[in-house]
């Protein structure tokens, strides 16, 4: 059987399919990538207004860029394995690998600049399985959404001529979004502590614990310190890196505590505000106490190519619908890819 | 002999199958390091476990690829498009069989726990920054050759579906229903010009 031979114009048209389905593909995929919509925020964006604020440091994080690492255990109590299934809530022991850092893209920054500090943990269960979690020492986040977050870094950008955010942008960005106020309270007030090891550190975000039966339970959870609060004194103000030193001669005299405490929400409490307190009358539960006993500095330590991005998550507790989460998870991939390929490209 | 106008059926079957996978794994891959929005952690948990499909579907398809007869490209095609047809395939079975091992691979020196439901698989690569700052970029150089190269075969068999009409593309497609005993365009090479 021949087939009829093809017109010209029916050839052209023909040739017309041929090229049209896989430009339309070739098209479709740079606008899944975000190539091809500049004003939809993407991981990119976010870590190039972070690498805007915090300076150029190849092989650093983008954010908490200065840290040490920190070794130790978590003793389950038992009593969370109710709320969540994961075999680190069972009573026994969980090797840690930690790292305290400060706020900001700045590895040089003076400690008593910042007064935001965190702790990033990955404990590693035996099955294999890992929970990463990164908190910090403040009660609630800024913003709610990763538009905001993204708009307030940009509001707080240093100005190019006085080296310091312009304060009329900043009051432009409060009014659009009001809910920041209370952080801007919170921060006026707050004075930072003498250590690490006495700062309380904040999921901030919620998270779903799984329990054996199945059941979703949504939760906060805090690093509670065994150590009492000092404020910051005027000799710490003249040493950079005394947080590094106060943690050593503190980890010289002996292991340094906090207990994992749960926070379980209520009925009418939402996960997906991170600048919302839940009441204080929520149901808590102390899971266990977490035990550092060594600190090593982060440059070849083990703590250094670990990303503790918060949705590395062990099988007992999943993601809530916190929207910050999935924006950290991204970001923080981006950060790390960046940071690993700089360091190996620097030996 | 009886020459085959076309691939074997399970063959056929596991293109489809795998075209449709890894057009949606690279979408998927491009979207979710960008996005920052919610469907992030939905496509990375899409992701891993599609990519282990593929990884497997491809074993599959090679040994089938080994074991059964397939057609011959028309002798009507200029050699050099005979060998770009050979190359582009040989190339795009490396990427499909390299790809999910570099994922595999990148994942293992990063140190994540590579999980598919609540099995651990074990690492593939020990922890090492130089392993990973080499894996990372190297998945999404891969990501966009595979792209490209599928683009370019989607576009040739397109070419010879609507214009040359040589029976190239129904080798693959399957051939048309009520038209098995009619001579086609591969025992007649001067058909469909």
């Amino acid at each position: 059987m021949n087939k009829p031979s093809l017109s010209t114009r029916q050839k052209l048209a023909r040739l017309a399919i041929v090229a049209v389905i896989p430009l339309l593909l070739i098209g479709l995929f740079l606008w899944a990538g975000g190539w091809l919509a500049p004003k939809r925020l993407t991981s990119d964006k976010l870590v190039a207004a972070l690498e805007k604020s915090g300076g150029n440091h190849p092989g650093y994080r983008r954010n908490h860029a200065k840290g040490v690492c920190i070794l130790g255990d978590f003793f389950a109590s038992g009593n969370a394995s109710t709320l969540s299934r994961a075999a680190l809530f069972a009573p026994g022991v969980t090797p840690v690998v930690g790292r305290f850092a400060i706020a900001g893209g700045n590895p040089n920054a003076p400690d008593y600049t910042v007064p935001v500090r965190s702790m990033a943990l990955a404990f590693y269960q035996k099955n294999g399985e890992q929970w990463r979690t990164g908190m910090n020492a403040m009660p609630f986040f800024p913003v709610q959404s990763v538009q905001s977050f993204y708009d307030l870094q940009s509001a707080t950008l240093p100005d190019a001529k006085t080296g310091k955010p312009d304060p009329a942008k900043i009051q432009a960005f409060v009014q659009q979004h009001p809910e920041i106020k209370p952080f801007f309270a919170w921060a006026k007030q707050y004075v930072p502590s003498s250590s690490w090891a006495s700062d309380r550190f904040n999921s901030l975000n919620a998270f779903n614990f799984i329990d054996a039966e199945g059941n979703s339970h949504l939760v906060r959870w805090s690093m509670v310190p065994h150590a009492d609060y000092q404020p910051i004194e005027a000799k710490e103000k003249g040493d950079t890196n005394f947080l590094q030193s106060d943690l050593q001669q503190r980890l010289a005299q002996g292991p340094q505590k906090w207990d994992l405490i749960i926070t379980v929400a209520g009925p009418h409490d939402r996960g997906n505000d991170a600048t919302v307190v839940w009441p204080a009358d929520r149901q808590m539960i102390n899971a266990g106490t977490l035990i550092i006993n060594k600190t090593t500095p982060q440059q070849h330590g083990a703590c250094n190519d670990i990303n503790y991005d918060p949705l590395i998550l062990p099988n007992g507790i999943t993601a809530s619908d916190d929207p910050l989460l999935n924006a950290r998870s991204s970001a923080y991939a981006k950060s790390y890819n960046a940071r690993t390929y700089e360091q190996a490209g620097a030996h | 002999m009886k020459q085959n106008n076309t691939f074997h059926p399970a063959l056929r079957v596991i293109h489809w199958l795998m075209a449709a996978a890894i057009m949606a794994m690279l979408f998927i891959g491009v979207a979710m390091v960008a996005t920052v929005s919610s469907s992030h952690s939905l496509l990375v948990a899409i992701h891993k476990p599609l990519g282990l499909m593929i990884l497997l579907l491809v074993a599959v398809r090679l040994w089938l690829r080994f074991t059964t007869a397939k057609p011959a490209l028309p002798a009507t095609l200029p050699g050099w498009q005979k060998l770009l047809a050979h190359l582009s395939h040989w190339a795009l079975y490396a990427m499909m069989l390299a790809q999910p091992l570099i994922g595999w691979g990148m994942l293992s020196a990063a140190g994540y726990p590579v999980t598919l439901g609540s099995m651990v698989l074990p690492p593939v690569v020990p922890v090492s920054n130089a392993a990973y700052a080499f894996l990372r970029p190297l998945h999404s150089w891969v990501a966009l050759a595979l792209f490209m190269t599928v683009m370019l075969h989607l576009a040739a068999a397109l070419f010879h579906a609507l214009i040359l009409r040589d029976g190239v593309f129904s080798s693959m497609a399957g051939s048309c229903k009520g038209k098995r005993s009619t001579p086609r365009a591969l025992d007649n090479p001067a058909d469909g010009q």
